[in-house]
């Protein structure tokens, strides 16, 4: 008793003070605490946001307003901590013993309904908190799809262990795919003519347009592969810039496609609701792969690819499907983008979203879930919070990057299997 | 029909003849062992015959099938499974894993399987998974399921990685050096090791060793390798006596061990 008191003071003694204090808190908890937040911020944000000073809501927990508007830093972090902060950890700390409950009650049912609620919350209270702004919506949607692309390209660079750069260009090609098949059919477009067909629940047909935005970037990828994993060794990341480059020339000079002035005119798609079922169904599925014994034989390839085929392990064939499956996703990623921003050009698939999504795998942690989902958004935050320095970002992020490779060479969450079960069950 | 049979396998690196018309038949059961000083081409016979070179002449034949160009995986998935003198454990993969892995070639539940949560995909992973426990029981390293490779002690390394080869029952296995770097009581166990399994699996075992003690307590016929060339066969008395095996080994502590 006495021992605890006096550690408290120290900082690894706080930490583990608060770690304590908050260890019997579910999942469900931390959710309901931040529905209960984004719930009081929709009736009360505003008036909060006026009496603390600020002129409006901060829209993303006061990084915008960092380097834009210095003096209104204390004004944004008595905000996050009145209106984000204190409302999370109040609910969630009292109604503990409530949530453990409910977390009980659901961790009898099958895990695929315990799952289910969750994400419904989550859905929840990502549709309330970006009804504030719409600038929030746009960030959120862009968020998801890099969580998505982040974690496809994971599956080369960290479970597979090789050095992949053509995710812009899987990208490109979904993205391009996608809109060709929504442009072309669903919309009257001076450059395809009329909509083919014309419905009002076109929009079931979105996700067919993303799976064939997968195929399309799946087939690009066998293109690299065939020649890439014929021998060992290191051609895959040289054939795979390549490749980026190529398809953006490429994309450049097809003036059907809009040449270098890109592809506009898509559909307003790519919903809240649509953008969050595909990368939950992305991930999920990416997950059981890399969770499977066929899975898990990227890893024997990259820690030790001689062993891997003593054991039985078809490497090349692993390697083959592992990158048309990473390419799919990486597809459908793009084809989800194009309909957020509802323009496309192939500039945007350059080496600038190479660098931003390698950062994304590399600062969240190799060979993890956890990981691609901590890099992707932080990164995406860092990114907007550091948007007014426009072009040092680029020097800042990679600078971040280094510190990051020197103190944690695998990331911050590398190596961690994404345990559903133990993220849900109940704390108490 | 002989479960093995190489005929005048012949390899060169470059200008190195590392084998030299190298004959070997071993029949289903049998334990045969391979001996020979540092660099006498032992490993290389082993690389040969599983695939991962393929061999300047020769034939080979494992269980009435040609195996020339073969990938290792489909030699492997034949009934012929290896371990490796330099152990190659997978760093990032636990023991469980490791012993799973080596399961692939059964696994039938294919991409729909790999991609969700097939019925067919649990029912498999749960069978292996078993197999899997039930190999690493056997070799008496169970306890370490979920380690890391590199929390193991090397004894303990050397049993997953037998555990790991052994686990799908194959008709043939390759030992390389299994007691390289053990202590005298460790090289002891480790026979016991191999004789156990050899009886419960009834499995044909291949072995290269340093030590002739471990030849002369396992093996019913055993080969001596110098420069790639098979200087004398036979059973194990034999081979200690044979004038030509002494004198390569002479210099060569190593092998009284
Ligand atoms: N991949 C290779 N390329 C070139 N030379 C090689 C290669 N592998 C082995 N050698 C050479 O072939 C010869 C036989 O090597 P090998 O590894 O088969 O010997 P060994 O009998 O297993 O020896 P040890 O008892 O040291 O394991 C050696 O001279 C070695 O240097
Ligand atoms: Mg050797």
């Amino acid at each position: 008793m006495h021992h605890s008191e006096s550690t408290a003071i120290h900082p690894r003694g706080t930490l583990d003070f608060i770690r304590r204090f908050f260890a019997n808190i579910p999942l469900l908890g931390w959710l309901a605490g931040a529905l209960a937040a984004v719930i009081l911020e929709q009736a009360v944000g505003t008036s909060l946001a006026h009496a603390l000073g600020l002129p409006r809501i901060p829209v993303l927990f006061g990084f915008l307003i960092f380097l834009k508007q210095p003096a209104l830093i204390p004004g944004a972090l008595g905000y996050v901590l009145v209106s984000n902060i204190l409302p999370v950890c109040i609910v969630a700390k009292i109604g503990a013993p409530l949530f453990n409950l409910l977390s009980r009650s659901l961790f009898r049912m099958p895990i695929v309904v315990t799952a289910v609620v969750h994400l419904a919350i989550l859905y929840a209270i990502f549709h309330i908190w970006t009804d504030v702004s719409a600038y929030r919506l746009i960030m959120l949607k862009l968020m998801l799809i890099s969580i998505l692309l982040t974690l496809s390209l994971n599956v080369i660079n960290g479970y597979m262990g090789e050095f992949s750069c053509s995710h812009p260009g899987f990208m490109a090609l979904g993205a391009y795919a996608a809109s060709l098949f929504t442009v072309g059919l669903f919309v009257n477009d001076r450059l395809f003519g009329e909509a083919l067909l014309v419905s009002d629940f076109a929009v079931i047909f979105f996700p067919l347009g993303l799976i064939f935005a997968g195929l399309v970037s799946a087939l690009g990828a066998l293109i690299i592969a065939i020649p890439s994993f014929k021998t060992r060794g290191d051609y895959l990341a040289i054939i795979s810039l390549a490749f980026t480059f190529i398809v953006k020339s490429f994309l450049e000079n097809l003036e059907f496609l809009g040449g270098p002035r890109g592809l506009s005119g898509q559909p307003d798609w790519s919903s809240l609701p649509m953008v969050f079922i595909i990368v939950v169904l992305g991930v999920w599925i990416i997950n059981n792969f890399v969770t499977s014994t066929m899975g898990k034989a990227l890893n024997a390839v990259r820690d030790d690819e001689i062993a891997a085929e003593a054991m039985t392990v078809n490497t090349r064939k692993t390697k083959i499907i592992a990158f048309m499956f990473s390419a799919f996703w990486a597809g459908v990623a793009g084809g989800l983008f194009a309909h957020v921003i509802r323009f496309v050009n192939p500039s945007t698939f350059g080496i600038q979203k190479l660098a931003e999504v390698l950062a994304m795998v590399y600062f969240g942690g190799l060979n993890s879930v956890y990981g691609s989902i901590v890099g992707a958004v932080s990164i995406s935050l860092l990114g907007e919070a550091l948007r007014p320095l426009e072009i040092l970002k680029w020097i800042i992020i990679p600078l971040l990057l280094i510190l990051v490779m020197i103190f944690r060479p695998r990331g911050l969450i590398s190596f961690k299997e994404f345990n559903i079960e133990k993220l849900l069950k109940p704390r108490g | 029909m002989s479960l093995l049979k190489v005929t005048s396998m012949t390899h060169k690196f470059g200008g190195l003849l590392a084998v030299s018309e190298y004959n070997l038949t071993i029949e289903p059961g049998q334990i045969v062992g391979l001996i020979g000083p540092n660099g006498a081409g032992k490993t290389t016979v082993f690389n040969l015959i599983t695939g991962i070179y393929r061999p300047t002449a020769g034939r080979i034949e494992f269980n009435g099938q040609d195996v020339i160009g073969l990938a290792p995986n489909r030699i492997a998935s034949l009934g012929l499974a290896r371990t490796f003198q330099e152990m190659r454990l997978w760093r990032h993969m636990t023991v469980l894993e490791h012993v799973k892995m080596a399961c692939y070639a059964k696994i039938s539940y294919g991409l729909a399987g790999a991609f969700l949560q097939t019925p067919k995909r649990r029912r498999q992973e749960q069978e292996i998974e078993e197999r899997a426990f039930a190999s690493l029981k056997m070799f008496g390293v169970d306890q370490f399921a979920s380690q890391l490779p590199v929390d193991l002690p090397y004894g303990a390394a050397r049993r997953v990685e037998m555990a790991r080869a052994a686990v799908t029952e194959p008709k043939l296995l390759f030992l390389d050096e299994p007691t390289v770097g053990m202590t005298p009581e460790e090289m002891m166990a480790m026979i016991e090791i191999i004789r156990d399994m050899h009886n419960k699996l009834k499995t044909a075992i291949f072995l290269i060793e340093h030590r002739l003690r471990v030849v002369t307590e396992l093996c019913q016929r055993v080969q001596t390798l110098v420069f790639g060339q098979v200087i004398a066969e036979g059973n194990p008395e034999e081979i200690q006596n044979n004038p030509e095996v002494i004198k390569a080994y002479l210099g060569e502590e190593k092998v009284v061990a």
